[in-house]
């Protein structure tokens, strides 16, 4: 029960434990420990950046549909309008294009009826120099009387 | 003294009883230079079990899926990374696997404490050695190494920071200031002095006498039968009791030795 000479064996002994401890528990543990603390800060701080990054989505993508939403009301109202601009000029070209068929064919009409009245005046014209002369036992001489003759004519 | 016990009638006296387990397993020719081979052995078995298990820690450990044993010791480093920041002012990549080393060690030490006194011994006796002592801490020898060990620490760490011209100075002029030096020679002497010395006798103080009254409480059941009853009662009290001891003692051997280290860190210019 004294100090002896296992003192410094056990002085020994404690140095080259605490080495040892030092080189393959301590310093790797507290090494990875740091680390890990590390990396829970960094993916603690990673998360809050991606809620945040998906909150900023979030938002675009709300602007974005809100804006496509606009856009094609816009669209919708200007086809209407084309629409109905469309229509209106279809109507417009069908009365215009009416007109000019109702048009072309009084035309027509009056044309066959001037052509109908020119000939039946020749006709009569022809009738009546016969049945002159018939009348007068003479042939007339179509080209002497030829100016009397339109007068007639035209008279009729 | 051929039987372990004392409850043989033709065994040994409580007294003897006490001695025998009292006595080192030694090697040497009396005075300083003995080697006590059963404190050498049974601390190096402890720290080769530490020295194993940090080994295989160190190169098993993960950090995303950590398993039983891993949570255990990152929760003693933790515990003493915590002390240090706590205590030690600065930094020094020694001091961790100093105060963690002495934790470990002195506890592993101590808890030998919780074997039943006569088992490794009667084994022990079973194959021929006379005598031993499981113990290490037990032993002034074990806890004067440590504690001489932290005080030489000391001392350096007091030289390379304050310088020697400031050590001397501590030494001078602490604690009363200038005029009283022969007094503040003879008070910072004792005050150094005095930190390994309480170091490594509170440890063995401690332990030995936890010792001794486990041996006590074993010789209960040795005097008679009814002996037993007392003897499982109170020796499992004690032991309960003595977990507490244990801890105790590795903890305050630990926070002590970061104490003193703070201490030498700490520049004492003002004084």
């Amino acid at each position: 029960m004294s100090i002896t000479a296992t003192l410094i064996g056990q002085m020994i002994t404690f140095a080259i434990l605490v080495w040892f401890i030092g080189k393959y528990l301590w310093g790797p543990m507290t090494q990875m420990m740091d680390d890990r603390k590390k990396r829970i800060a960094d993916g603690l701080a990673a998360a809050e950046r991606g809620k945040h990054e998906q909150e900023l989505a979030e938002q675009k993508a709300t602007q974005h549909i809100k804006e496509a939403k606009e856009q094609a009301a816009e669209i919708l109202a200007q086809a209407q309008k084309r629409g109905a601009e469309i229509i209106e000029d279809a109507k417009d070209d069908a009365k215009a294009e009416g007109e000019r068929l109702i048009t072309a064919a009084n035309a027509e009409i009056e044309q066959e009826v001037h052509r109908a009245k020119e000939s039946l005046r020749e006709q009569v014209v022809d009738i009546t120099v016969a049945a002159a002369g018939k009348i007068i036992k003479k042939e007339i001489d179509a080209k002497a009387h030829g100016e009397l003759l339109k007068d007639v004519v035209g008279q009729i | 003294m051929s039987s372990s016990t004392a409850n043989e009638a033709n065994g040994p006296t409580a007294v003897e009883y006490i001695q025998h387990h009292l006595h080192n397993n030694s090697i040497g020719d009396g005075g300083f230079w003995v080697l006590n081979l059963d404190t050498l052995i049974y601390s190096w078995l402890l720290a080769g079990v530490l020295m194993y298990i940090a080994y295989k820690m160190g190169k098993t450990m993960t950090a995303d899926t950590p398993s039983g044993g891993q949570n255990v010791l990152e929760a003693i480093v933790e515990f003493v990374q915590q002390q240090i920041r706590d205590i030690f002012p600065g930094s020094n990549p020694l001091i961790g696997p100093l105060a963690l080393t002495i934790f470990m060690w002195v506890f592993l030490m101590n808890a030998m404490d919780l074997i039943p006194v006569d088992l490794l011994p009667s084994l022990g006796q079973l194959v021929g050695i006379n005598y031993m002592k499981v113990v290490p801490t037990t032993d002034l020898s074990t806890t004067f190494a440590l504690a001489i060990s932290v005080f030489a620490l000391i001392i350096f760490y007091n030289i390379k920071i304050k310088g020697p011209m400031g050590y001397l100075k501590m030494f001078l002029f602490h604690p009363f200031g200038k005029y009283l030096i022969p007094v503040n020679i003879i008070m910072t002497a004792i005050e150094e002095i005095a930190k390994p010395v309480s170091l490594g006798l509170r440890l063995f103080g401690n332990m030995f006498a936890g010792e001794l009254i486990f041996l006590l409480i074993a010789l209960l059941g040795g005097a008679s039968l009814f002996g037993l009853i007392p003897q499982i009662t109170l020796g499992t009290v004690w032991a309960i009791f003595h977990i507490l001891v244990i801890s105790l003692q590795a903890f305050i051997f630990m926070l002590l030795t970061i104490v003193y280290l703070g201490m030498a860190h700490q520049d004492m210019e003002e004084h």
